[in-house]
């Protein structure tokens, strides 16, 4: 495989490092950026995310970012978003109530019942659903969580996995070039590496011209 | 649903692993990064790293180390020892770690759990207690036992995490290095004063220790003897947790033989 160009977003609220080890390990070519441009026009684009809502949100705007991921999501370009990178993609967030997300998915992320110890850290399952199989997510597995709040309801347009934890939630979403995940393909060891792989070696250009 | 971690543990000084380590087909069971990632083709579901280098030299290694161990890791991996504050935490996050744990230094100063959490968020903070018996209750020692600090270490847990600790490491100080299984009666009472996951450490010997350990309300066992040993491999382990009922990720063939 040519040695893919990934722009890996610095959010600076996260803890990017294992992110960028694995993208290493798996051949690509990646580095930290902030730069618009980078965002809009690399092939592949990573928006990773530990930290909070509205902390996450502040700097996106602040960086300029908000246009260049909106057009990506039109163009369907390859963009894998993980856990907060999921959360900030939808309208709202009961962590940080009163800011906006890129609203780029038509729901709203809540926390878990109490029920539950919360933060949910550790493996869990992540299931796709059969209806409408992915491109990248075709193989059940175990992945790592490390979140506090989830996306419940299945957004429209989509393929889903699923998984349960106080109740089922969103394991990952995607579409198009587009790969969405609540857990940490990072850190979810070999399962993971596998699902990053059929990502990295998802070729925009060229499914474009296919469809 | 969510499953049980099993989580091997490294004690590291001056880069090197310590304790005797006996593990079959590896060149260096000195060398953190190799041993680390034998233990996640063998299932580990993650790591933690305990520098317990005694001189400010031995720690100079610690970040080194975090950056080589996460180059070949791909499971989450969490450092404890000599974070004293923010800066130090954050160094070895921006190394690789993906969680650090803070044991004294938050004893003598507990706000640095508020900082590391409104910093880093409360899933990468984790707070480490050494809790000793006494009488009815347990008390936190530090320093090794060398130090009883006079404080509950059910208050201290509870108050840990009203801080921001996302995760509680909870060594029984009585247990740690007998083999004689984890102190039960400790996991009960702290897993039922938090509503954060409770990592259960101290006294692994056997799968049912283990399985013990869970049914008394733990999220995570640590082990590190068993492992190192050679007593059990963490797939053989696995194997034999999931037979006794635990919910367990197993690894499968096609995974091992990446």
């Amino acid at each position: 495989m040519q040695r893919k160009k990934v722009a890996v977003i610095h959010t600076g609220v996260a803890n990017i490092a294992s992110m960028l080890a694995a993208l290493e390990r798996l051949g690509a070519d990646a580095w930290l950026t902030t730069d618009p441009a980078d965002v809009r026009d690399t092939s592949h684009v990573v928006l990773p995310g530990v930290g909070a809502f509205g902390a996450g949100m502040a700097r996106l705007r602040e960086l300029g970012l908000v246009d260049a991921l909106t057009q990506r999501f039109a163009s369907g370009a390859p963009t894998l978003c993980v856990c907060l990178g999921l959360q900030l993609l939808c309208r709202s967030s009961e962590e940080t109530p009163g800011v906006a997300g890129l609203g780029l998915i038509d729901a709203d992320i809540a926390r878990f019942d109490s029920s539950a110890r919360v933060p949910q850290l550790g493996w869990n399952e992540v299931t796709p659903a059969g209806d409408a199989p992915g491109r990248f997510l075709t193989e059940p597995g175990y992945a790592y969580y490390a979140n506090s709040y989830r996306l419940v309801s299945e957004p429209e347009g989509w393929s889903v996995a699923r998984t349960e934890y106080a109740g089922p939630f969103v394991a990952a979403l995607e579409r198009g070039g587009w790969l969405v995940c609540q857990f940490h393909p990072e850190l979810s060891s070999a399962w993971g590496q596998a699902l990053m792989r059929r990502w990295l070696e998802y070729d925009h250009d060229i499914t474009t011209q296919e469809v | 649903m969510l499953t049980t971690r099993i989580i091997p543990c490294l004690d590291v000084k001056d880069g090197r692993v310590v304790k005797g380590v006996r593990f079959q087909g590896l060149r260096d069971a000195g060398d953190p990064a190799s041993l680390s990632d034998a233990y996640e083709q063998q299932g580990a579901d993650e790591i933690i790293l305990l520098d317990v280098s005694a001189t400010h030299e031995g720690r100079a290694h610690q970040v080194e180390t975090v950056k080589r161990v996460r180059a070949k890791l791909s499971i989450p991996l969490t450092i404890g020892g000599g974070v004293r504050q923010v800066e130090d935490a954050g160094r070895l996050l921006a190394a690789g770690a993906d969680k650090v744990s803070v044991n004294s230094a938050a004893v003598r100063r507990p706000e640095l759990l508020r900082e590391l959490s409104e910093k880093f968020g409360s899933q990468c903070t984790v707070i480490s207690i050494d809790a000793a018996r006494r009488g009815d209750s347990w008390e936190v020692v530090v320093r090794g036992g060398r130090e009883w600090v006079g404080m509950d270490a059910l208050e201290w847990a509870r108050r840990a995490v009203a801080l921001g600790a996302g995760e509680v490491l909870l060594t029984s100080w009585d247990r740690d290095g007998t083999r004689s299984g984890y102190d039960l009666d400790l996991l009960r009472a702290v897993s039922q004063v938090v509503d954060v996951p409770v990592i259960a450490s101290g006294g692994a010997d056997t799968p049912e220790h283990m399985v013990d350990a869970v049914r008394a309300g733990a999220d995570a066992v640590l082990a590190a003897s068993i492992f190192h040993d050679g007593d059990w491999t963490v797939a053989a382990l696995k194997a034999e947790l999931a037979k006794q009922g635990l919910t367990i990720r197993q690894v499968t063939n096609v995974e091992v033989a990446r």
